[in-house]
């Protein structure tokens, strides 16, 4: 029988698994207060993102959008300064049409922050209750988009975790499910292997084109997707992180190429390329694993696998991260923090398959309402940078 | 004793995966002797090139490979190249 859980219907027909009002802050200047109101909410369910630039930003503009209307998201409180550029008005608009209860905070109209932040803890306290009313439905497998991300990776991830993600992968996407994997610029020396499993020819071209972008934007920016920690864990070049990271992937054809709030329509496997467009402009493409998990939220996915060797403990703002841990090392130092023992494999106590069943049952459990590792020590992370992207083309989600 | 683990029939390198010896866990050691500019393979595909004759059971890594693709970044090669 399939597994189904009670989950959160929103007005545009998508499901949720949590139910939080985002307490947002529309710039750095408006940070403390916007942290200030969410911080009187500890153990409820109130969390805190925000966008720190004060100068326009399509992509940041775009993501905001999708964060404020997210699946997980029951309401909205937003926190502006006053004299920044993000169009906040729009924003509210648009979380407003979407069926969820929003409101606006302007610290100068408000007369500074004692005010401002009287203000807004009287709004969350009724919308908190407000959203409570949100009706329950009835969700399976089929309406989760899951995401995965790698993050403080050694040589051991690319032997359990990240092909026991795969086995999970490939089981989520035969139920119906959409799975959604990333960072392009970790698949540098695969575009043959990887194209070769698209959909359409076409797609596959769209796909090589994206590595190849990855690995032009990388050179120039002097070294690639690699930290001092994946060398101590015994990785040397981002050819081998590369390979490591790929078999998140699993083995089910690859259905489509979405860039960061691009949402996929239909089950199946979709690569999400993170690297912007153009000549590098705002710096280098992901800051830290925190904005691919943003970035994936932002396309819909209400759950993340985040896969460790070195030992992450992040978990994210919106939707619940599950961590899975490489390392039987790490694990042992890190257990609080790791949802499953992935290292177990090394040792010869299970098989990738094995912790592949128990990351899937996993996903269940959360989606149903468990809390993760990183939720239950209060992870909330959140980053969004400064990006340039354009669309994509219509070779990346064939019909 | 220290066990090791043949990820691909044509690898060159083993992955240490219980470790007794200075080498730690997940990294990798030369299968067989290795010459300067052969390619080092481990999932059954390049992952680079050595930089320098590598003898059996050294370890291979930083210090005698490197990427057909771009440089690794460590903590100690910026800071040498910002003092030299």
């Amino acid at each position: 029988m399939e597994t189904q859980w009670q989950g959160y219907l929103r007005k545009d027909g998508n499901k949720g698994i949590r139910n939080y009002i985002l307490v947002v802050y529309l710039v750095e200047c408006a940070h403390h207060v916007a942290r200030e109101i969410s911080s009187q909410f500890r153990n409820q369910p109130v969390q805190l993102i925000g966008f720190a630039g004060c100068y326009p930003n399509e992509y940041a503009d775009r993501l905001m959008n999708a964060l404020c209307t997210h699946p997980n998201t029951g309401g909205v409180l937003l926190v502006s300064l006053g004299c920044e550029s993000f169009n906040k008005k729009r924003l509210e608009e648009n979380i407003k049409s979407s069926g969820r209860p929003a409101h606006t905070i302007v610290i100068q109209q408000e007369g500074g922050t004692r005010n401002a932040i009287a203000a807004g803890l009287s709004w969350v306290r009724e919308a908190v209750v407000e959203i409570d009313a949100v009706p329950r439905v009835p969700m399976s497998v089929g309406d989760l988009i899951v995401g995965t991300v790698c993050g403080g990776s050694d040589a051991t991830s690319g032997m359990t975790a990240n092909p026991a993600v795969g086995c999970a992968f490939n089981k989520l996407v035969a139920n119906n499910g959409i799975a959604i994997f990333e960072e392009t610029g970790e698949m540098i020396g695969l575009e043959e292997v990887m194209s070769s499993r698209a959909v359409h020819p076409k797609l596959a071209v769209a796909l090589k084109q994206s590595i190849e972008k990855a690995a032009r934007y990388y050179t120039l920016m002097g070294h690639g997707s690699f930290a001092p920690g994946n060398a101590d864990g015994g990785l040397t070049t981002i050819e081998e992180k590369s390979m490591g990271a790929y078999c998140k992937s699993g083995d089910s054809p690859i259905s489509g190429l979405i860039k960061p709030s691009d949402k996929p329509k239909k089950p199946g496997l979709y690569l999400m390329d993170v690297v912007p467009d153009g000549d590098p402009k705002f710096g280098f493409p992901n800051i830290n694993d925190t904005v691919e998990i943003v970035e994936m939220i932002s396309s819909g996915c209400q759950l993340i696998l985040f896969t460790t060797g070195r030992g992450s403990v992040v978990g994210s703002a919106i939707s619940p991260v599950i961590k899975i841990c490489a390392n039987p090392n790490t694990y042992e130092k890190m257990s609080d923090d790791m949802d499953i023992n992935a290292g177990k494999i090394l040792k010869g106590e299970a098989t990738i398959e094995e912790v592949g069943e128990e990351i899937f049952e996993r996903i269940l459990q959360v989606a149903s309402g468990a809390s993760s590792c990183s939720e239950l020590l209060g992870h909330q992370e959140f980053t969004l940078t400064y990006k340039t992207f354009t669309p994509i083309g219509p070779a990346c989600l064939p019909v | 004793m220290t066990k090791f683990m043949k990820l691909h029939p044509l690898d060159n390198v083993h992955i240490v995966v219980d470790a007794e010896a200075n080498i730690e866990i997940g990294h990798k050691v030369a299968a067989c002797a290795i010459e300067a500019g052969e390619k080092i393979i481990k999932y059954g595909v390049p992952i680079g090139s050595a930089t320098e004759k590598i003898e059996i059971g050294a370890h291979v890594h930083l210090h005698n490979m490197k990427s057909d693709y771009l440089p690794t970044y460590t903590i100690e090669i910026t800071f040498k190249e910002k003092n030299v």
